[in-house]
């Protein structure tokens, strides 16, 4: 265990941007945080966690593919990838570091998808524990512990200091080069006690979603309660954009009259145009589109990941949703109806 | 932002087909001079012009737009233009309330018979527009010719 | 209030005089309550929820419900009751199918004012006892108080079938305070402040797809033979064009019901590009109220022959 004075704070932002890209979570200028380039003057927020997930910085919501070139007849096909540089993000919550697992298992199996592959490589993930996790949260009831998250270093703050560890080999080489002083782990474990104490108390933390596991997947499917659950969803896109885990894309081509760039961007599946084909699409009203989002996160993804559900419970959807609908109310109102 | 004595300004002049399309014509058989870089787009009322295609024109490479329709009270559908009249003022208040250059925008009545004026509209908008600058706040980088 | 509306629903409901009743349904704190249709007296007496966190508009529900049959009746509260006579003079609402209850507001709070881990909320007269992950404590519901809600237009709910509460009057507010901030600076200086705030889109469609004046079957931001589709905003050009369009397909329509930058979930103010267009409309067709009444002409599909030209954009001075 490594750490350093809080006051020193900035020197290891710098220390850290010197050698890599650095993001941390910073205010943005509306009230709420988001994962910003450090530089001089950019100063880690109090708040919880960010608006837009730390997906955003190995899954973008629009990443260049390739570009196609046409002159005459002819058409050449230009690589067009965004560069890939190393980077370093600082101040991840334990859900959102979990999120990754979640996203790895999507776009690491075979077919390898070597953009986020790439950017996955590029990475140096810090976390930071919580010590005052939101009514929101509810990151216990998938295994998650907020106050030891993983990742490749794992801090935790206190008013005066910033506790380090590192835990794997990229870890590692980053800690080395640092100008760390060792110490013990008193003050995390401490700080891990004090949490975990608020943890038991979280509301929703204590969600039990075994039922989802040996559930018969028709019976959930054909459940009567999507269509009153879906009725007031608006079909936005908000949960699926603020949500650590959704991970569909659309590939679109956009052609400016000499080239045409192909890119990809992020898909929701609350979008009447979701999955559509070229006989129309099947999901016809929000009631199967909002029905999709929920199947895919609470049963089809269990499904096909040894039990792993697609949800860290880092609560964004809750904060977010325009009308207050969310995967904890609709794994509640489903329960009910399958007991 | 330089002015680069190279920049030749795009214009995009959005004509009415009943009066300043035909006024643009007239311009041209009386050999009046106006800018080759204004790009004259027909439409059939000026309260055709969708304000999607202003900036899908500005998306698209033009520095400035121009809609030329019937003097108010010619209109060959009565009332088109009083309603774009309308509409026009407040869609370029609202690019001004965005920070967009007022004078990238604008709306001139042009009649059939005003082949002059519709050439000396153009050389002054053209004009005004060069010494503007390139547009670069409502402007598509993937759409840039560089 | 709410035991009132309460009662009022199930009546509604036992007289058969309809039978579908659009309100606000509980959650799991106090402020995140979903718009939802009740249909039995249990359901009312487990669920319903009228209180400060009641904010969102239930208009635009009743362009579907009216239209399955039977009868709705529907809680509207001042700002609610624009949108719906709105909507109704644009004929998507089917009127006979709806029972509106007017509902009087003071105003609904912002759950993000309450600070973090709020556990609950009891509303205690003027003041809220919030009780959170960290403690108890008390914040004044002015304190509280949604942002449109503290430049509220009006008290007066200017179509209903029965009233709840008093009927009010449109009130003094500076609504358009921050809109004339923003002309009074320089063209940079607004191009600045506003690719800051729309950097931040995320294009998740929320303040389109809440909005009771966004009523289009299909959007041409979904239309992919439109040209014009994006799902993200893939230059910053695609976030002008986005919020430019939609600002303007709404112009003479929105009713400035806020809803649109109540639902951002990035915080952007989208109601001050809709709230320039009032003020301009005021200013340079007259005073108009979207939503007021159901005879007077939209100021776009209307004109005078003496109307200003669009070259008063670079005229008017301070602009």
């Amino acid at each position: 265990m490594k750490k350093i004075a809080i006051s020193q704070l900035n020197t290891l932002f710098a220390a850290i941007a010197a050698r890599k890209t650095l993001y941390i979570p910073a205010d943005d200028g509306a009230g709420s945080a988001k994962f910003t380039v450090w530089q001089e003057g950019v100063t880690l927020t109090d708040k919880l966690n960010t608006v837009r997930s730390a997906k955003d910085l190995f899954f973008p919501q629009v990443e260049n593919l390739v570009n196609f070139k046409v002159e005459g007849t002819k058409i050449d096909i230009v690589e067009n990838r965004d560069a890939a540089e190393p980077f370093v993000v600082f101040g991840v919550r334990a859900c959102d570091c979990a999120s990754f697992d979640i996203l790895d298992r999507v776009f690491l199996s075979d077919p390898v998808d070597t953009f986020y592959q790439t950017r996955r490589e590029n990475g140096v993930v810090i976390t930071l524990a919580c010590s005052r996790p939101a009514e929101t949260c509810f990151c216990g009831v998938f295994g998650i512990d907020a106050a030891n998250p993983a990742g490749d270093i794992t801090c935790w703050m206190d008013g005066e200091s910033l506790y380090w560890r590192a835990n794997t080999k990229k870890g590692e080489q980053l800690t080395a080069a640092l100008d760390l002083a060792d110490c013990d782990g008193s003050a995390v474990t401490a700080q891990q006690e004090a949490t975990r104490e608020i943890l038991k108390k979280l509301p929703l933390n204590s969600l039990d979603l075994s039922d989802f596991k040996d559930q018969k997947l028709l019976d959930v499917f054909n459940s009567p309660k999507w269509a009153q659950l879906s009725e007031s969803c608006l079909g936005c896109g908000t949960c699926t954009f603020v949500c650590p885990t959704c991970q569909c894309y659309d590939v679109q081509d956009f052609d400016n009259g000499r080239e045409v760039r192909r890119f990809r961007c992020w898909d929701s599946c609350m979008y009447s145009d979701f999955t559509m084909m070229a006989h129309g699409t099947n999901r016809p009203t929000q009631k199967e589109r909002f029905r999709q989002r929920f199947m895919h996160k609470l049963v089809y993804f269990p499904n096909n990941n040894e039990g792993i559900f697609g949800c860290v419970g880092c609560g964004r959807c809750l904060q977010k949703c325009p009308i207050h609908m969310n995967i904890v109310k609709v794994a509640k109102a489903l329960k009910e109806e399958l007991k | 932002m330089p002015v680069n004595e190279e920049f030749k300004p795009t214009i995009v002049a959005f004509c009415c087909n009943w009066c300043s399309y035909a006024g643009a014509d007239l311009s041209g058989t009386n050999r009046l001079q106006y800018p080759a870089n204004v790009k004259i787009i027909r439409i059939p009322c000026s309260c055709r012009l969708n304000p999607m295609f202003i900036l899908r024109a500005f998306q698209r490479g033009a520095d400035g737009v121009i809609l030329c329709g019937c003097h108010p009270g010619d209109c060959h559908y009565t009332t088109g233009n009083y309603y774009a009249r309308r509409r026009m003022t407040l869609l370029f208040s609202m690019l001004d309330f965005l920070g967009i250059e007022r004078e990238r925008t604008r709306v001139e009545w042009v009649s059939a018979a005003e082949g002059a004026k519709f050439a000396a509209t153009m050389n002054d908008f053209s004009a005004t527009i060069h010494k503007l600058g390139p547009n670069r706040r409502l402007e598509d980088l993937r759409c840039r010719k560089d | 209030m709410q035991e009132r509306l309460k009662q009022k629903a199930i009546q509604l409901l036992e007289n058969g005089t309809v039978d579908r009743i659009l309100g606000w349904k509980t959650g799991e704190f106090f402020y995140d309550l979903t718009p939802a249709v009740f249909t039995t007296r249990e359901q009312i007496e487990k669920d319903f929820v009228f209180n400060v966190f009641s904010g969102a508009n239930l208009s635009k529900y009743l362009i579907a419900e009216s239209r399955k049959g039977g009868k709705i009746a529907a809680f509207i509260k001042p700002c609610d009751s624009y949108s719906f006579q709105q909507l109704l003079k644009e004929h998507r609402i089917w009127r006979d199918n709806v029972f509106v209850v007017g509902v009087q507001c003071d105003g609904m709070c912002d759950a993000a004012k309450l600070g973090d881990g709020v556990l609950s909320v009891k509303e205690d007269g003027e003041n809220l006892i919030v009780e959170t992950l960290y403690g108890e404590k008390t914040v004044a519901k002015a304190d509280a108080l949604a942002d449109r809600c503290a430049s509220c237009k009006s008290k007066k709910i200017v179509i209903f079938d029965e009233l709840i509460g008093e009927q009010g009057e449109e009130t003094e507010n500076d609504r358009f305070g921050e809109v004339a901030r923003l002309e009074a600076m320089t063209p940079e200086e607004r191009y600045e402040f506003w690719r800051g705030e729309l950097s931040r889109c995320i294009r998740c469609n929320a303040c389109r797809n809440v909005c009771p004046a966004c009523s289009c079957e299909k959007c041409v931001f979904d239309n992919a033979n439109s040209g014009v589709r994006n799902k993200a905003a893939a230059d910053s050009f695609e976030e002008n064009m986005f919020h430019i369009i939609r600002a303007f397909h709404v112009t003479g329509r929105c009713t400035d019901c806020g809803e649109c930058s109540r639902v951002c979930p990035q915080n952007i103010p989208l109601h001050l590009l809709n709230r320039k267009m009032i003020k301009d409309i005021n200013e340079l067709y007259g005073e108009y109220q979207a939503g007021a009444d159901m005879d007077t002409k939209p100021p776009l599909t209307n004109y005078t022959v003496d109307d200003c030209e669009p070259s008063i954009v670079h005229e008017r001075g301070g602009l």
